[in-house]
């Protein structure tokens, strides 16, 4: 809980200096739209973030965005196809998709970020081509009500992607927190090794994770679909991949697997939206919100780092003093290194996870 | 008999809770092979790493030529040209061959850009590897080599560097008889060029075979020295082992042995990923211990691996009469056979995670309802745990990188315990724990074979596979080279099986 209360607190702070800075920041609109933002990218990094704790990857959401969000459009005005059927479609597409990322990364061991290095590229690519390279969207087709709604609407003033969010947020609290599942994933995110000693199906865990990210990625897929109204194969949901990584990054998630929470990543999505508003708000040059971005989260996860150096610290000092009192101190403290062994990080997993079973 | 160049006299090094070395002496002379034997833990290594600047001895001295000296540093080991072949290579794959030999001494073209001068790095690495016989260009990608011939590239990087001692640490343990003999010849050629070898091996024949004099180290200790005429197998295994067995094992041995069902657990044609072409065969009676003995390397977890289900093999497993299908480690586990594996941090618990969740992970279904977990059973189940094998730890909740080695190996053994085992395998089960806890675990794996467990235990320790086993099985590179029943017990037995002895 620790980690999450230090983003909590910029979260907060960073909200108070922008509102006492300029108060539109408080305006109705302004938090009803800045919601709506936090509820679509929300939804899609909580996918991410469970990605990054088995130790891997997604980079492919932003083009499978696009990719989704085009044959969307297809379905529904050129093939004339029903709007359920149509939604079905996309989830199952992107679960689809997923689905293969794991099995190329679980199975013919290859490296998640290359995995889904080549998805980036590859649904980019489809997209464009299928439209050929033409911008798509929704024209009058009829029905679209409640999707418009999901993501345009209002449930009680509250954006509906915000509500969607919550919702999806406590579904995978618990998946995370409170089921087997997610401890499953914890244990093989952390240690692959131990958790296929202890009888985990590591390759099922970490294929499920990428799933589970494919179908959260279609529903904010289809959100942002109908938010632009507008799909252009080439530019749409570009580098979203990235908002979701340094949302869980923020939020607590560590790139070498076996750490996060559902909490901190929506607190990092969050922060995320809140900066780029506070970019507008406070007259900063647009040109420049990548660069703050770019600067809060290097700051963030730094401070993070460094007091939980010094927490590390805290506690070996707390071991020796209860080794005093009579009970021993583990071999490591004593030896004076507190790190885990660093057995697997996003980037280079290839060889570790051919062991995994 | 001229001057020694090496004298280390006196040299004692403890560990935390452990003496590595006590009041050892070892003197090299000019061109000599000296052979340092003793069991697995009898102390060879520490004094090698002592040697080569790995670790600092506690006390003693060590002279050079004559003129005491410090070796800080692994560097400082190679300045003063001792250079130290380890067993497990420590070549880098993703270069060449010249790039291994010369490393961090690359012949430069001078200048501050430092370029390496590629024309006389291939030609001298070249002419070392023609000197030592290796048949392949110093252009040659060193993965692309067997681990015999980069071997003899480590040895050429050693010889580059000007050695004049020579340590090599179990250097045949993973070469094929013909290449065991060409590093034979490779080491005489050496000798007959003013460098000393002090060589470590298990394997007693090659020593009897290249040795001029036997070092022979037993629990830190020096136990004495054979010069050339006297080196004999007999000699030696007695020197290696001879010593009293503690009152350690007051729990005496079971029932086990005279248990009808023999082949409760059986195990045939066995081939571990090591040694492919051997196969191993044995079984295991209900509640008898089977104590699983042999030197380092002799595949001894493998099997366990293989049973397991880790390692992809093929062997014919029943369990009461049953055939078994083993293919990964939750095919295992259903049919009740455990591992304590060897890694305890790496493969025996997510050190991470605390207590209760490392307790509760393999048997996930039993805490939870739904797919969802109770903490309440979990907690419970994790309590029991601590009191009934007396885990010490302030609370459940406690991370398990915080406990205590002894305490560690009880938390793994707890994940197993409340799942009602059959089969437990143990792969070296005190490792790295206090004497104490020792002997509790020692009680703990004859209660369980008293209840009717069949187990397996994989040890490196004489007094322990002696003390805690029904019957002892010996592998010797890979197979079973003999089973001992108790009133054979002996650690002489033993030991000759272990090195592979046929008498």
């Amino acid at each position: 809980m620790k980690k999450e209360l230090g983003i909590l607190i910029l979260l907060i702070g960073l909200c108070v200096v922008v509102a006492a800075i300029n108060p539109n920041f408080l305006l109705a609109i302004n938090l009803q739209n800045l919601a709506r933002q936090i509820g679509a990218f929300g939804i899609f990094s909580i996918g991410l973030g469970l990605v990054i704790i088995t130790g891997g990857i997604e980079l492919s959401v932003g083009s499978m965005m696009a990719l989704l969000g085009v044959l969307m459009s297809m379905m529904l005005t050129e093939w004339k196809l029903g709007v359920i059927i149509a939604v079905l479609a996309c989830a199952g597409i992107a679960m689809f998709l997923s689905f293969i990322h794991g099995l190329l990364i679980t199975r013919v061991n290859m490296q998640p970020f290359i995995v889904t290095l080549c998805g980036l590229l590859f649904y980019r690519g489809l997209a464009r081509f299928i439209t050929k390279d033409e911008t798509k969207g929704f024209g009058t087709v009829g029905g679209l009500d409640f999707l418009r709604f999901l993501a345009n609407g209002n449930l009680f003033g509250i954006p509906m992607p915000f509500v969607l969010l919550i919702v999806i947020s406590i579904v995978t609290w618990i998946v995370l927190h409170r089921s087997v599942y997610g401890r499953y994933l914890f244990a093989t995110g952390r240690n692959p090794e131990a958790a296929r000693y202890a009888g985990i199906n590591t390759r099922w865990v970490i294929t499920i994770a990428y799933v589970i990210s494919g179908a959260l990625t279609a529903i904010s897929g289809i959100i942002f679909a109908f938010y632009t109204n507008s799909v252009s194969p080439a530019n749409h949901g570009n580098a979203y991949e990235l908002y979701g990584i340094a949302a869980a990054v923020l939020g607590g998630c560590s790139l070498r697997g076996g750490e996060g929470s559902v909490v901190g990543i929506i607190i990092g999505a969050a922060l995320l939206q809140v900066l780029r508003n506070l970019v507008n708000l406070l007259g900063i040059p647009s040109s420049l919100d990548f660069a703050v971005m770019g600067a809060v989260i290097l700051l963030g996860v730094m401070a993070d780092q460094v007091l939980s150096e010094r927490r590390n610290r805290r506690q070996t000092v707390l071991i020796r003093e209860s080794a005093r009192a009579g009970m021993r101190a583990p071999k490591c403290i004593r030896h004076g290194s507190f790190r885990r062994p660093r057995v697997r990080t996003a980037f280079g997993s290839g060889r570790l996870i051919s062991e995994v079973d | 008999m001229p001057n020694p160049i090496l004298e280390m006299s006196d040299i004692s090094k403890r560990f935390p809770g452990v003496i590595a070395l006590e009041h050892v002496n070892l003197d090299i002379y000019p061109n000599e092979v000296v052979a340092l034997i003793g069991e697995n833990g009898a102390g060879k290594s520490t004094l090698m790493k002592i040697l080569g600047g790995v670790i600092q001895r506690d006390v003693g001295t060590i002279r050079l030529d004559g003129e005491q000296i410090e070796i800080h540093s692994p560097s400082e080991a190679s300045r003063r040209r001792i250079e130290f072949i380890h067993q497990e290579l420590s070549v880098l794959d993703n270069l060449d061959v010249a790039a291994n030999i010369f490393l961090h001494r690359e012949p430069t073209k001078g200048g501050w850009l430092k370029l390496i001068d590629r024309g006389r790095l291939y030609r001298e690495a070249d002419g070392l590897l023609a000197k030592l016989g290796l048949d392949v260009s110093s252009r040659t990608p060193l993965a692309k080599l067997s681990l015999a011939q980069q071997q003899l590239v480590e040895i050429a990087r050693a010889i580059s560097a000007g050695a004049r001692i020579l340590i090599m640490d179990e250097p045949t343990s993973s070469l094929t008889l013909t290449e065991t003999r060409r590093l034979l010849d490779i080491v005489r050629d050496l000798k007959a060029h003013e460098v000393s070898i002090i060589y470590i091996s298990h394997r007693l024949h090659e020593v009897e075979a290249i040795a001029d004099r036997v070092v022979v180290l037993r629990d830190g200790r020096n136990v004495g020295a054979l010069s050339r005429g006297e080196i004999s197998h007999d000699r030696v295994v007695r020197m290696m082992v001879g010593r009293d067995l503690k009152d350690f094992f007051k729990s005496g041995n079971g029932n086990g042995s005279n248990s009808p069902d023999r082949d409760w657990f059986s195990v045939r044609n066995l081939h571990t990923l090591r040694y492919p072409n051997t196969a191993v065969s044995f079984s295991v009676g209900r509640g008898e211990v089977l104590g699983l003995s042999g030197l380092v390397g002799a595949g001894r977890s493998e099997v366990a691996r293989a049973i397991f289900g880790i390692d992809a093999t093929e062997a014919e497993v029943t369990l009461g009469g049953q055939n078994l299908q083993i293919s990964a480690p939750r095919d295992a586990i259903r049919q009740g056979i455990y591992l304590v594996p060897e890694d305890r941090r790496l493969c025996g618990l997510i050190v991470d995670f605390n207590v209760r969740e490392n307790i509760s992970l393999p048997g996930m279904d039993r805490y939870s309802t739904a797919g969802l977990i109770s903490s309440a059973k979990e907690t419970a189940a994790a309590r029991r745990a601590c009191e009934t094998i007396n885990i010490k730890t302030p609370s459940p909740e406690m991370k398990a990188a915080n406990l205590s080695g002894g305490n560690q190996q009880k938390v793994v053994l707890s994940k197993w315990l409340a799942l009602s085992p059959k089969v437990l395998i143990f792969d070296e089960p005190t490792r790295g724990i206090d004497v104490g806890a020792k002997s509790e675990i020692y009680a703990l794996i004859r209660k369980l074979a008293d209840e009717g467990v069949s187990v397996i235990a994989i040890s490196s320790e004489m007094e322990e596979v002696l003390g805690i086993s029904d019957r002892i099985a010996v592998m010797h590179e890979g197979r079973i080279s003999g089973i001992l029943e108790r009133p054979q017990f002996s650690e002489e037995a033993v030991m000759r099986l272990a090195t592979g002895s046929t008498s």
